[in-house]
């Protein structure tokens, strides 16, 4: 999130079928790299919400977004810097444990504010939120006593503070008159 | 019969709906062909009294067919083909039609909703193949969908800069029973295209127009597309800067109007390539900073300061880096500026540019030089075409050599004369669009500009044009090769000619080919038939024509700045670079 390059868009899309599909291919057509990609609904149901990390510099920045928005069912899409927001990834772990290491594994859990959702005798499958620096901290922990799986989130993201990004009214666009083609 | 405003009619089937909503959008002519997913629809427009069906030869040609009208009328255009090979036949003119923001609006047939997905028969994805070539696209399986998706798909391709939209509506939609309900209002909240210019950016453009000593208009197709070329001509009066038109705004502003430079880029004139070379401000108006325009672009107008107009707002400072950005429709942003020069004064002191500008270009005028065995310059032919035919003809070119003529030598006075694939380059663009721009003004004389190339791409449509009465006039520049290539293997490829010889001088007889398509064909071999022949197509007028002009082969088209070159390399002639240190030694880059 820091890292030089790397930028968090929050992008609200109508809810439809091929939306995704589409800016996945608009990226790819402009040669935009993207780090992460979140989508789920949000409190409109008409609505989803994407969390986009690109890894771009500033300047192609601009046309991301320029050519997002030309999406015509991207609605709105607003930049979330590092301080203003709170970022969190989910990551699932099975990390081997058996009575010797377990109870080693089982401190670092709680070091991290983790869960272990899962216990096997010889593994455990560990649950962690957090910005990426947290789960990357965990990982080098956890990984002296054998990784066996890991699967991790596109980061969500949302604004600090009372402001909304989704409050905007969603008025619908009158018709221009269509011509007088049809009788009366 | 049905009401506006929401109101609906009875149970009627999807297709009857489709038919009904394209009625209420104000559709007239389409250009098309039936196959199986489509084929419900079929049945219902054959009893529509308000829409002419063209049954076309190829679905390509339905495509370039809808652009061509859509470009001569500004209205939308429409074509209409069924699923799979139907719909990926019309890929190309998609593409063609985003490239250059012609509105136009495709209606394809899809497999039945409960086929979709399975590699049904002539099942293929149009929605996603044509994602990344249309403006909008839709697929529709709900007959109930289909009137307000009809209604957004000719908002969205008629407004903000236009683009083409695909509607892919299913078999088993078009078969359904539903209502018909023309929309109130459509629910777009994802679109709001900005179309007036925000004013402190016009203050602060009008800035830099008085305080500049060297400006240029920068005149794009946006121009043409906003219908702006009067409220340029008032600006330009005004202010007395310089115009130069790029390819895709050719006729935006008189090419008799001593102000204006010609086109720019590749293949501009002298005076246009050094107007923005050489100058302090560019002012673009709907143009885009095109490669093929800025040449190299570090190297690209390395002195100006830049005042970018365009209703897109990705287009502003994609390219070049811009000082005054406007994001506006051009009508609006010209008018505004108008205003604000005319309040404020405009009282820029232009005069030792203007008259530099005039110097060069009247040393480097257009011109070539005629061969010397006595056979045909095609310059020579469009010169005459041009003088015979006139400017309130519609000129219609594919792409090569004789687009680049075409758009040199013709001269243009009046918007919408000029049509051509400019963005993407389709050959085989001319007869069709040349049809489709007939269409649209059937009492305009259309002249299909084409090479021997691009003709023998698309010229199955004649049969269309013969038996729909559609009187276009076509000149084929025959070189009998595939001119543009052959002149870069000339120019950077020691003169291999690697399969560039195409024969047609022998093969194929474009005379028989008119005649076996009902079409008059002609043939014109040396400059003093020229004349005869071109009044002699001008006076038939219930017929398409063809004429074969058999032009000199080695004929190249000049200037041209190589591909990658910066503008500063122009040559205006094989070996010639223009000469003109002496005046730029006055001019100190401004602090």
């Amino acid at each position: 999130m820091n890292e030089s390059g790397k930028h968090t868009l929050s992008v609200l899309v109508e809810n439809k079928p091929g939306v995704l599909a589409r800016i996945a291919s608009l990226f790819s057509r402009r040669g935009f790299n993207i780090d992460s990609l979140a989508v789920g609904p949000t409190e409109h149901p008409e609505v989803s919400r994407m969390t986009i990390v690109v890894d771009v510099e500033k300047s192609p920045l601009e046309q991301v977004t320029k050519q997002l928005n030309k999406l015509v069912e991207v609605i709105k899409i607003v930049e979330l810097d590092g301080p203003g927001s709170v970022n969190r990834e989910l990551l699932l772990v099975k990390v081997r444990a058996d009575a010797t290491t377990r109870g080693a594994v089982l401190d670092a859990v709680q070091l991290f504010r983790a869960k272990v959702v899962d216990v096997a005798p010889d593994a455990v499958t560990i649950q962690a939120v957090g910005n990426a620096a947290k789960l990357g901290d965990l990982l080098k922990v956890l990984e002296p006593f054998g990784v066996r799986e890991l699967v991790q989130s596109g980061m969500v993201a949302i604004g600090r503070g009372s402001r909304s990004i989704s409050e905007r009214p969603q008025r619908p666009v009158a018709v221009p008159a269509p011509a007088s083609a049809i009788a009366t | 019969m049905t009401e506006q405003g929401g109101q609906g009619s009875g149970s009627v089937t999807g297709a009857q709906s489709l038919v009904t909503s394209l009625e209420a959008a104000g559709v007239t002519d389409i250009f098309g062909i039936p196959g199986g997913a489509i084929l419900p629809a079929y049945d219902p427009l054959m009893d529509s009294t308000r829409i002419r069906h063209i049954l076309v030869r190829h679905e390509q040609g339905a495509g370039h067919a809808a652009q061509g009208y859509a470009a001569a009328t500004g209205r939308v255009g429409v074509c209409m083909a069924t699923s799979g090979p139907g719909a990926t036949n019309l890929v190309t003119p998609l593409a063609d039609a985003h490239m250059d923001s012609v509105p136009m609006v495709a209606v394809t047939g899809q497999v039945g909703a409960s086929m979709i997905g399975t590699d049904a028969f002539q099942e293929a994805d149009i929605r996603g193949i044509t994602m990344p070539v249309t403006k909008h696209n839709f697929l529709v399986t709900d007959p109930a969908d289909i009137p307000h998706t009809i209604a957004e798909a000719f908002h969205i391709a008629s407004t903000g800069r236009p683009g083409p939209v695909l509607v892919d509506i299913a078999k088993s939609a078009l078969q359904a029973q539903t209502t018909f309900a023309w929309p109130s209002e459509l629910h777009l909240p994802g679109y709001r295209p900005v179309t007036t210019p925000h004013a402190k950016q016009i203050k602060e453009a009008v800035r830099l127009i008085r305080e500049a000593r060297r400006p240029v208009l920068y005149v794009g197709g946006g121009v043409i597309r906003a219908r702006a070329h009067r409220e340029l001509a008032q600006l330009a009066a005004l202010t007395g800067i310089p115009v130069v038109t790029t390819l895709m705004a050719r006729g935006a502003f008189p090419d008799s109007n001593p102000q204006h430079l010609g086109m720019p880029g590749m293949h501009g004139t002298v005076a246009a390539v050094a107007g923005l070379q050489k100058s302090d401000l560019i002012i673009s108006l709907g143009a885009r900073f095109d490669d093929r325009v800025t040449g190299n672009l570090d190297s690209f107008a390395p002195h100006a300061l830049v005042v970018h107009a365009d209703i897109d707002p990705a287009e502003i400072g994609k390219n070049r880096h811009v000082d005054v950005p406007i994001v506006g429709d051009c009508k609006e942003v010209i008018a505004q500026l108008v205003a604000v020069l005319q309040a404020e004064g405009a009282d820029g002191d232009y005069e030792a540019w203007v008259a530099f500008l005039a110097g060069v270009k009247k040393t480097y005028a257009l011109g070539y030089d005629a061969p010397t065995d006595g056979s045909l310059a095609p310059q020579y032919v469009l010169e005459r075409l041009s003088a015979i035919a006139g400017s309130d003809s519609i000129y219609v070119s594919g792409v090569g050599q004789h687009q680049m003529w075409a758009a040199q030598f013709v001269e243009y006075e009046q918007p919408n004369t000029w049509i051509n694939s400019g963005g993407l380059g389709t050959m085989g663009f001319s007869v069709p669009a040349a049809m489709g721009a007939k269409v649209g003004m059937p009492d305009t004389t259309v002249w299909a500009i084409d090479g021997d190339g691009c003709f023998q791409m698309t010229n199955q449509e004649l049969a269309t044009c013969a038996i729909n009465d559609i009187p276009i006039k076509v000149a084929i520049i025959n070189n009998e090769s595939l001119g543009m290539v052959r002149q870069w293997q000339t120019l950077f490829y020691n003169e291999r000619y690697s399969n560039t010889d195409l024969h047609s001088k022998r093969i194929p007889d474009f005379v028989k080919l008119a005649d076996a398509y009902g079409c008059v064909g002609l043939a014109c071999e040396s400059p003093d038939e020229v004349d005869a022949t071109i009044e002699k197509a001008m006076a038939i007028d219930d017929q398409p024509v063809v004429v074969d002009f058999r032009v000199h082969r080695d004929a190249m088209v000049w200037p041209m700045v190589a591909a990658g070159a910066s503008n500063d390399d122009i040559k205006y002639a094989r070996d010639l670079a223009p000469q003109f240190d002496d005046v730029q030694d006055d001019w100190e880059v401004r602090a």
